[in-house]
């Protein structure tokens, strides 16, 4: 797949700040357009990913954002793909600059979270599967979590301890970020003293809601090595990819599977096709990776994600954790941000975030985190509703 | 005495041994649930599904608990909420997985991976006029 350059990055931190999301983006915007030396005015494509809960989607959209920065004429497109919306918008602004039609884009994601579970818009929706999980089964999102942590158990031997490790790592981690939310360094005993969520998870495996803000300025090769880049952090993948029939995983926000009475289940699962996809146009493998920052949702998802991603084979995650292989200073260090964990979900913003940290990773800018000497990350997330996201950038 | 109403029309059947009410492929062994809101099998675009009653009994496939009041429209039925357990569970012949509550009194240290449970239907919540119910999994006792 042809490569696109990443000029300039730029993040709002991540808190409570309980401000109008469009501060958080506006603020992430003007610092990747520092960051990449790019005027506003030559941006000439605004890629927004889209957050519903605080307004209609149409209103929480690029042309918001690129309102914010003052109207430049550029062309403009909005994205929901849930958690994976920013991934979706930076696909959107490749196929722009690979098809010639734009030289620059810009992509930014943001939100302001109401505090506590994440939940539908009010009214009385029967027929959407979001609001029928809730209203009739309890589901929230935690349930999810807490249903694949314990089949974790069942399946591996997976133990309450490995997930808090998970949690421990991911905080020593991100002590060092300025833009986490939560920067304190929790020991195992703090996860396991913390309050039961979803049987087997605790608060401190689950992450929280945030407010936050992320871009990200892109270009062409050619425009980046003209303007003074001349070995920019590239794209090399992007994997927005949906399930393959049948998915019989239950995910959110369904309340049943798909059926494989018919047809068999494919060889490789969801999770696994999103990593396969990105894989399969940087022409790249799971060994050529030096970093990664993956959803940790839960602290037990980011142990499946070790799996899918092919860093170790199935059920050996916990052994890769414990190892300390995917801590700072390991072999693969994963979220050296810090995490869902540390910053909590800004749900637009997330996917955007997650190539902002690693852009920084392979530029040798992430003090006090850095992982040394690495040239390929890669991200992996998810959206409810059958929504892949996983982007490969390499230098 | 209170109507017993279901608290979503048409998604399961009320009699003494209640089903979920689900949507099948025609010719072919593909289900769906719920039928109202089903998604689709690529090797058969378009098919207009029949309605079916699912199988009622199936394995614990994996089960949590929602130890926190789960935000509307989920409207607790006691007050303190008391958590609940939820299950995740597979259905042998239509090769998929369910979710659903169960019932009352279920801890997660009461199930464990691939117990044998069944349907019923209990109350979800209830008001002045109401009971509404809803499906939930029981574990099946032991018959010697």
């Amino acid at each position: 797949m042809e490569e696109i350059a990443i000029l300039g990055v730029g993040m709002h931190p991540w808190g409570k700040w309980g401000r109008n999301f469009v501060d958080y983006g506006s603020l992430a915007a003007r610092e990747a357009l520092d960051d990449a030396g790019v005027d506003w005015n030559d941006v000439g494509f605004v890629s927004g990913a889209i957050t519903v809960r605080c307004g209609y989607p149409g209103y929480v959209a690029g042309s918001t954002f690129a309102q914010a920065l003052g109207f430049n004429g550029a062309q403009v497109a909005s994205s929901y793909a849930a958690c994976a919306s920013g991934a979706t918008a930076l696909q959107v602004a490749r196929g722009q600059i690979l098809s010639g039609a734009t030289d620059v884009a810009l992509i930014i994601g943001a939100d302001t979270t109401p505090k506590g579970f994440l939940a539908p818009n009010e009214g009385d929706r029967p027929d959407d599967m979001d609001w029928l999980r809730f209203k009739l089964v309890g589901a929230t999102n935690p349930v999810y979590f807490g249903l694949q942590a314990r089949r974790r158990m069942d399946l591996y031997g997976a133990t309450t301890d490995d997930f808090a490790r998970v949690k421990v790592k991911n905080s020593r981690h991100s002590v060092h970020n300025p833009r986490a939310r939560f920067t304190k360094e929790y020991d195992i005993d703090d996860v396991n003293n913390s309050p039961v969520v979803s049987d087997p998870l605790r608060l401190l495996d689950i992450c929280a809601t945030s407010d936050g803000g992320a871009a990200i300025v892109v270009s062409s090769m050619e425009y980046a090595k003209a303007h003074g880049h001349a070995d920019p952090v590239r794209v090399a993948g992007i994997s927005t990819v949906t399930p393959t029939f049948p998915d019989t995983v239950i995910d959110l926000p369904y309340i049943a599977t798909d059926s494989a009475g018919a047809t068999s289940r494919p060889d490789r699962g969801f999770k696994q096709s999103i990593g396969d996809r990105v894989y399969a146009e940087a022409g790249l493998g799971p060994d050529d990776v030096d970093v990664a920052e993956v959803y940790d949702l839960s602290s037990a998802l980011e142990l499946d994600w070790y799996e899918q991603l092919g860093f170790c084979a199935e059920g050996e995650a916990e052994k890769l954790l414990n190892d300390g292989v995917t801590t700072i200073g390991g072999r693969l260090p994963v979220n050296p941000s810090g995490g869902l964990g540390a910053f909590g979900e800004a749900v637009p913003a997330q996917a955007i975030a997650q190539v902002c940290e690693l852009t920084w990773q392979l530029r040798g800018q992430a003090e006090g985190r850095q992982v040394e000497g690495a040239s390929v990350g890669v991200t992996a997330n998810q959206g409810l509703f059958g929504h892949g996201s996983s982007v490969l950038v390499c230098k | 005495m209170k109507t017993r109403v279901p608290a979503v029309e048409g998604m399961f059947t009320m009699d003494d041994e209640p089903h979920l009410i689900g949507g099948k492929v025609p010719g072919r062994d593909t289900y769906f649930f719920p039928k109202h809101v089903a998604g689709g099998d690529p090797a058969a675009l378009g098919a207009e599904l029949e309605e079916v009653l699912l199988s009622r009994r199936g394995k614990v496939w994996s089960y949590t608990s929602s130890d926190y009041t789960p935000p509307p429209p989920f409207v607790a039925n006691t007050d303190p909420y008391e958590p609940i357990t939820v299950a995740a569970v597979e259905l042998e012949k239509e090769q998929m997985v369910i979710l659903g509550q169960c019932v009352q009194g279920i801890t997660p240290d009461d199930l464990t991976i691939g117990t044998e449970v069944e349907l019923v239907v209990d109350t979800l919540y209830e008001d002045d006029e109401n009971e509404y119910v809803v499906w939930k999994w029981k574990p099946v006792e032991e018959s010697n």
